[in-house]
């Protein structure tokens, strides 16, 4: 296996007689995103202060690539530090300094840069956040979504390996939520850094993330996938990470995973085992693209949109759940297989009808792009892994509607 | 008894370890001023915040103190018939002690309250934390311009200051007093020498930095809520009020 790009060893942080991190161990690998979920006054961010330096553990060890932080030479510490780039929870940018000045800071501070250079540099990555229009306005004038991608290009700017995120969404709401692991997702991607990330925002950043780890009580009592801690069974966890889960998914009013579970399972009850059920799933084509063209909030309000039109249809007699950032999954545990095709034919005409209303209003003529909603049906058995049967119906999924995003008129 | 003892032993200690830990607060930043890049920016800017900023402040302050001294100085003269002697009375306590101790306590007052309020809102608002996480010293950034500029700015505005002065107390001593022009003017030529106009420099120097010094400190180290940044502003007040008037003893105990 990889060595990881951070490694605790027993860190312990005690402040005064308060003990916040108590033996923690954990292991971050390069180009994952990684994230710490846990309640509050757990001790994240005390934990994400550790790794960029900010704080030092009372006892124990951290390691960045295998390499003791505390013995590092004021050279190689300059080094290990100038990979990090950390967003902060509140985005800790300067007031006095314009959107522009902000940005450009880390490099008249840091860099021999010239003038020239540092002024072609920020103004690039503020045309890629979509700032161009605010870059000379101060934070205060600013929106909080706005803020937060100004964050982010002063965190980018460096061309870090690691960006560290205190709670990037705090006190948005579900789109903006969305929008913004959606703008993370999108970057990472396009500058292939490391994400390491606070959140509570469950299950949302379950699908942004391939590792997570579990603060409870000072202590890391889970790192794995989504998957693996969603299959595990362990009382802690479990009951930890409900705790954190909504009745319903925020951003698109449908059932939460932990209720679409449990909903699912009592409908079974009432059927004989091996007894037929239908699963439909829906999925929005190409997200990512819809997001880098469209805009990271105009994708999340497709997704609301879907769900919209989901329940419309199948709400009466189905359950359904976002179980991905792209994807519906509607379980239809007493309707056979020809009921559900023509209502699911009745869904695609009345898409295609009236379209996803808001979307296309939102018009952009310097932009169009196109937009496919894509489903499929699938047959379980009762009892049989829900996962397993969504995975069928996915694999079958055909394009039911298409859609020119943006066109002009 | 013990119990007493206990708590006067904790307090000393913890009184001493904020002394070392301001001393060496105070180390680095003289320290990180002369590290290359030197931040020429920045301490213009400062030199505005401190001085441009505090100068309508100063200007009045020393008008009305040099009016005041014309009265007072008159009172206390005529009854020694050396009324003569106005100019070179007020020149002299302008210059020696007035000029530096007034002008800094309306700098601290204006600005220094300021710094420290701005520094604490940095702190609890994280931007002290990203100028570390940006790998730039916050102390080099924030801190060592500040000190450079009130190095600059304050004796500068101190000599302001004793000009005002020294006018308003003409104003009422030769305008409404009757003094004559002539002896006010000659009587401050005669008896200002070099080192008074020196000692007033010097306070005005190390006034300077005990001002920028200790807000800069309260403001850095604010507990980070909002009324640990209105505790450390009044700290800062505070604290440099009491170390100008103690360090003015000093200075002018080892200058008369």
């Amino acid at each position: 296996m990889d060595e990881p790009l951070i490694e605790f060893k027993n860190v312990t942080k005690r402040f005064g007689e308060r003990t916040i991190l108590d033996r923690v161990n954990l292991e971050v690998r390069d180009g994952h995103t990684t994230t710490i979920i846990g309640k509050s006054g757990t001790g994240k961010s005390v934990l994400l202060k550790h790794m960029v330096g900010l704080l030092s553990p009372t006892e124990g060890k951290i390691l960045f690539k295998g390499k003791p932080v505390d013995r590092m030479s004021r050279k190689e510490s300059d080094e290990f530090r100038s990979q990090f780039s950390y967003c902060f929870q509140n985005n800790a940018l300067f007031d006095s300094l314009t959107v522009l000045e902000n940005i450009a800071l880390p490099l008249q501070q840091t860099t021999r840069m010239g003038k020239r250079e540092i002024d072609d540099k920020v103004t690039e990555r503020i045309d890629q956040l979509e700032l161009s229009e605010v870059a000379h306005k101060y934070p205060s004038e600013l929106s909080g979504g706005m803020q937060k991608r100004a964050a982010l290009a002063r965190a980018l700017i460096t061309d870090p390996k690691i960006v560290l995120f205190d709670e990037p969404t705090t006190g948005q709401d579900p789109i903006r939520k969305n929008a913004i692991f959606s703008m993370i997702v999108h970057n990472q991607k396009r500058f292939g850094f490391t994400t390491i990330m606070i959140s509570h925002d469950i299950p949302d950043v379950f699908f942004i993330s391939d590792r997570i780890l579990v603060l409870y009580d000072g202590q890391i009592i889970f790192q794995g996938s989504y998957e693996e801690i969603d299959r595990l069974q362990h009382p802690m966890v479990d009951e930890f990470v409900k705790s954190l889960e909504h009745f319903q998914d925020e951003l698109t009013g449908l059932y939460s995973k932990k209720t679409f579970t449990k909903v699912y399972e009592r409908a079974v009850t009432t059927k004989q085992p091996g007894e037929n059920l239908t699963v439909a799933v829906f999925t929005v084509d190409d997200l990512d693209g819809v997001s880098a063209n469209l805009g990271h909030t105009t994708a999340q309000e497709i997704i609301q949109s879907l769900a919209v039109y989901v329940n419309r249809h199948f709400g009466d007699v189905g359950i359904s759940n976002r179980s991905g950032r792209d994807r519906i999954v509607t379980i239809l545990a007493f309707t056979d297989r020809a009921a559900a095709e023509r209502l699911m034919e009745d869904l695609a005409r009345d898409l295609r009808e009236r379209g996803l209303i808001d979307i296309q209003a939102e018009s952009r003529p310097a932009q169009s792009y196109p937009l496919s909603i894509l489903a499929g049906l699938a047959e379980g058995k009762a009892g049989e892994d829900i996962d397993i049967i969504s995975e069928r119906a996915r694999s079958v999924q055909k394009e039911i509607a298409r859609f020119q995003c943006g066109a002009p008129g | 008894m013990l119990s007493l003892l206990t708590h006067i032993g904790r307090f000393t200690l913890r009184q001493l370890s904020e002394m070392g830990r301001m001393f060496l607060f105070l180390l680095a930043a003289i320290f990180l001023a002369f590290r290359p890049p030197a931040k020429i920016g920045l301490i213009i800017h400062h030199i505005k915040t401190i001085g441009v900023d505090s100068l309508s402040v100063v200007l009045l302050s020393g008008f009305f103190t040099g009016m005041v001294m014309g009265f007072q100085g008159y009172y206390s003269l005529r009854k020694f018939n050396a009324e003569s002697w106005l100019g070179s009375a007020a020149a002299l306590g302008l210059l020696r002690e007035l000029g530096p101790v007034l002008s800094a306590f309306m700098v601290t007052g204006r600005t220094g309250s300021a710094m420290a309020a701005e520094l604490g809102t940095m702190r609890a608002t994280e931007q002290i934390d990203a100028l570390y996480s940006m790998a730039i010293n916050p102390i080099k950034y924030l801190v060592s311009p500040r000190i450079i500029a009130g190095l600059i700015a304050m004796p500068l505005l101190t000599a302001i200051f004793d000009v005002v002065g020294i006018y308003g107390a003409y104003l009422v001593g030769v305008g409404l007093l009757g003094v004559s022009s002539g002896s006010y003017f000659s009587g401050m030529e005669s008896s200002v020498v070099f080192n008074d106009v020196y000692s007033g420099f010097m306070k005005s120097l190390s006034f300077g930095l005990i001002i920028t010094w200790v807000c800069c400190y309260k403001g850095f180290h604010a507990p980070p809520m909002a009324t640990g940044v209105s505790q450390a502003t009044t700290e800062s007040v505070v604290l440099s009020f009491v170390l100008i008037l103690v360090w003015d003893y000093f200075l002018t105990s080892v200058m008369l």
